[in-house]
């Protein structure tokens, strides 16, 4: 490359040079074309968006009183009463299901983490059942809610007897969203640095004490996201409930009621009565508390964000 | 490449050191010239020069200091550049023997009196091969050599004790010439005592290679005449 | 190997240790006797097994499955690998490079440790918290904010904390890993005062890649080598002085004055 150029070479590169300058303009033109259809794009997604929920939002609203949401449901073909017990029975099973499936997994998650490491250095059978067991998990997590349903209907509710109730509907529940909250937890927990864990058992703490003391609190945002997403779920799923809880417009009495959730009330009322009205009412509700859990989400998060970072 | 920078900015003192021991080897040898030629617009000549050997013996320890500072040098470079610190003033006290010599040259001036120029020359020449080796021996960082130098003070020592006895027997006899032997007295004295700084420049070499400092006396230090 | 002037009561001592990750030898034939109540530093290249073996003293290095060890290192003549290894840690405190608050509250960072090992009553757990935080050097800069997070400090506060944290635990050995790689030069000179005022009480070793470090802030100084074997071993033992000044060894002369390798 040390030579100087000929008069020939000269010429191609003032020619090149020539041809360069265009091509700026070239350049900035295909950007701003680039730019013009994200933003189309980005339109059209919150447009439809906005349009499904509004719609929603504007047809319910007028069915929305104190009457429907304090009555219960009357049945009939006119779909007479209100959502009264299906918010109640949605709650329970809300709770019912996270009570099951949260310490399961969170526990789970935990000893995925924290203790399978040195056991499996132990034992080839412990390595062989961590590893299947994550594999399990990470299949279950894309399995469709209604094959837990059926698996549900033919284990808790024909073979234990349990019937369509609460609990079958409960434990159903909380096969389907175990695998997400182990997933969720156990990033969460691996997301803790090591020299926490480190500066806690160097100060003479046990491995207990270092997992509830420090690295659980710390991995509470992670988890906490985890059971929000499971609940996201629970008051959204149609299927699995279909075929464990059963359909009543009863309150639930004990753990064997069946009873009906706001998302099976709309899928009943749209299917099985002419009350159009009200099935947008109550997914107009449904909607509603959808936006005020993400409200809870991203509050919490920056709540706990604050926290961590120091006041 | 590791402590090159280090390395020959230590290269570059040990030049100047050199350069400040041939200095001082030069100044002595000649004020010990101008005792013969009685040429005393040399010997302010050398009087006066001793202050570029001063400004010399300021920058050389300016630039140790310097290098102490920015290199922070452990173990056996540490204690070569303190070493050299001590070697620098050394060589500075040792020219200042020859300015003083110069000034008792001027001093006696053009009187006539007998000056044992031949003794004290050959103590000058045995002090300045001394001093070359012994500061060839620091620079070359040789122990072995640096050992074999300080018994050779004894040579100079026993000069110095004939020019001793016979000032002294000489001012006894001519009292009215006790001025001049006390002069011949201080020039000897001085001569003594360049070779004894060797000695103590002997003592830094085998510092820099074992670590340890030890006094390295000649043999016969009682019987020497005059102060220490 | 005992450093050469040295008279006093050694704290710990290791003999014949060696430790292994698996097949690969890490340490190889470690013999040393650490002196109370004063300042080890141990230096050498990187790789030599010198946090290995700092680790070793307080079985941090258990953490990783594969170890294992021989020989023994004892502590007031109780072999520590016969001891339990939590009532261990509770004489062990160790600070490491990066500083490593605990999310929690300052108050709650230094009572952590006292309050692992059971104590439960207020008023001693704030005197304790105190105390540490003042031995640490870091009280009068906290002592209105105790309940500001750990980690809204700066990076040598947060330091001073996890010494504090430590101190908390009344241990006798403290274990500095680096301590001051990650601060700025006027925080690590902070905690090299720090420790000089901690040695009366405290036997403290440290871990350090700073030649100067070693040389300003230690009493004795061992320095590591790498066998050919990649094991490590100690090449020389004793006082900083001597060793800044005069080593014995060729490689700890080549080492500490730059022109190693």
């Amino acid at each position: 490359m040390n030579h100087t150029l000929t008069n020939q070479e000269k010429m191609m590169l003032a020619r090149e040079k020539a041809a360069r300058k265009p091509n700026l303009k070239r350049r900035k033109i295909s950007q701003s074309i680039a730019f013009t259809l994200m933003w189309l794009m980005g339109f059209i997604s919150i447009g439809a968006l906005i349009w499904i929920v509004g719609y929603v939002l504007a047809r319910g609203f007028p069915t929305i009183n104190m009457e429907f949401l304090t009555t219960r449901p009357a049945g009939g073909f006119e779909g007479e009463g209100g959502i009264s017990t299906t918010i109640v029975t949605t709650l329970y099973l809300v709770v019912l299901t996270i009570a099951i499936a949260a310490p399961l997994g969170i526990g789970a998650a935990i000893y995925f983490v924290e203790y399978a490491n040195e056991a499996q250095n132990r034992s080839k059978f412990v390595r062989w059942l961590v590893r299947t067991a994550r594999t399990g998990v990470e299949i279950l997590a894309g399995v469709p809610s209604i094959i837990f349903g059926l698996f549900g209907f033919a284990v808790f509710v024909s073979f234990l007897k349990f019937k369509f109730s609460l609990l079958s509907a409960g434990l159903s529940g909380a096969c389907m969203v175990l695998p997400v909250i182990i997933r969720t937890t156990e990033e969460a927990l691996l997301a803790v640095p090591d020299s926490l864990r480190e500066g806690s058992l160097g100060l003479g703490a046990t491995k207990w004490q270092t997992i509830t003391g420090v690295v659980l609190p710390a991995a509470i945002p992670g988890i906490v996201t985890g059971i929000v997403l499971s609940v996201g779920r629970i008051i959204s799923e149609t299927a699995i409930f279909w075929v464990t809880l059963g359909g009543s417009y009863r309150l639930p009495q004990n753990l064997l009621s069946s009873g009906r959730t706001l998302a099976l009330h709309v899928y009943m009322l749209a299917t099985e009565t002419r009350a159009f009205d009200k099935a947008l009412g109550t997914a107009a509700i449904l909607i509603i508390i959808i936006m005020l859990l993400n409200l809870a989400i991203n509050l919490s998060s920056k709540y706990f964000q604050k926290r961590l970072s120091g006041k | 490449m590791p402590r090159e920078t280090l390395d020959s900015k230590l290269a570059q003192i040990k030049n100047e050191i050199y350069l400040l021991g041939s200095m001082v080897e030069q100044a002595v040898l000649d004020s010990v010239d101008t005792l013969r030629t009685r040429d005393l617009k040399e010997a302010k000549r050398i009087y006066d020069e001793d202050n570029i050997i001063n400004e010399k013996r300021y920058a050389l320890e300016n630039a140790i200091i310097i290098l102490l500072a920015t290199q922070q040098p452990f173990a056996r470079d540490l204690r070569l550049l303190a070493a050299m610190l001590l070697v620098v003033n050394e060589l500075e006290r040792m020219a200042d023997y020859a300015k003083g010599i110069a000034k008792i040259n001027i001093k006696i001036g053009k009187a006539d009196i007998a000056i044992p120029v031949r003794d004290f020359q050959q103590m000058a020449e045995q002090g300045v091969s001394m001093l070359h080796r012994g500061l060839g021996a620091f620079i070359e960082q040789n122990p072995n050599l640096a050992a074999a130098i300080p018994q050779e003070d004894d040579i100079v020592d026993q000069l110095y004790n004939k020019v001793y006895r016979t000032a002294i027997e000489d001012a006894v006899a001519h009292l009215e010439n006790i001025d001049q032997a006390n002069n011949i007295l201080w020039i000897g004295h001085n001569l003594e005592r360049f070779a004894d700084r060797v000695t103590n420049i002997c003592e830094r070499t085998l510092f820099i290679t074992t670590g340890e400092l030890m006094e390295m006396d000649s043999s016969d230090d009682e019987n020497d005449a005059g102060g220490d | 190997m005992q450093p050469s002037q040295f008279d006093e009561n050694p704290k710990i001592i290791a003999h014949n240790f060696n430790l292994f990750y698996g097949d690969f030898q890490a340490l190889k034939e470690i013999n040393v006797d650490i002196p109370e109540n004063a300042i080890t530093s141990i230096i050498g290249p990187s790789g030599c097994g010198k946090s290995t073996f700092l680790r070793s003293i307080n079985r941090m290095n258990e953490l990783i499955p594969s170890v294992k060890t021989t020989g023994q290192i004892k502590m007031d003549d109780k072999d520590i690998y016969k001891q339990d290894v939590v009532e261990l840690r509770k004489h062990v405190g160790m600070v490491f490079q990066r500083p490593n608050p605990f999310p929690k509250s300052i108050f709650d960072n230094v009572a952590y440790g006292p309050r692992a090992h059971g104590l439960k009553n207020k008023a001693i757990l704030e005197e304790i918290v105190e105390k540490s935080l003042t031995d640490a050097a870091l009280w009068d800069e906290v002592k209105d904010d105790l309940h500001k997070s750990g980690l809204a400090l700066s990076g040598g506060q947060q330091q001073r904390l996890c010494i504090a944290r430590a101190l908390a635990v009344e241990p006798e050995v403290i274990l500095m890993d680096e301590p001051a790689s990650a601060l700025d030069p006027i925080a690590t000179l902070k905690i090299e005062e720090l420790i000089q005022n901690l040695k009366k009480d405290y036997t403290i070793v440290i871990v350090t890649h700073n030649m100067q470090q070693a040389a300003r802030a230690s009493d004795y100084t061992m320095v590591f080598n790498m066998n050919p074997d990649r094991s490590g071993y100690i090449v020389e033992y004793g006082s900083t002085s001597q060793i800044f000044t005069n080593p014995h060894e060729k490689i700890t002369e080549d080492y500490i004055s730059g022109r190693f390798g």
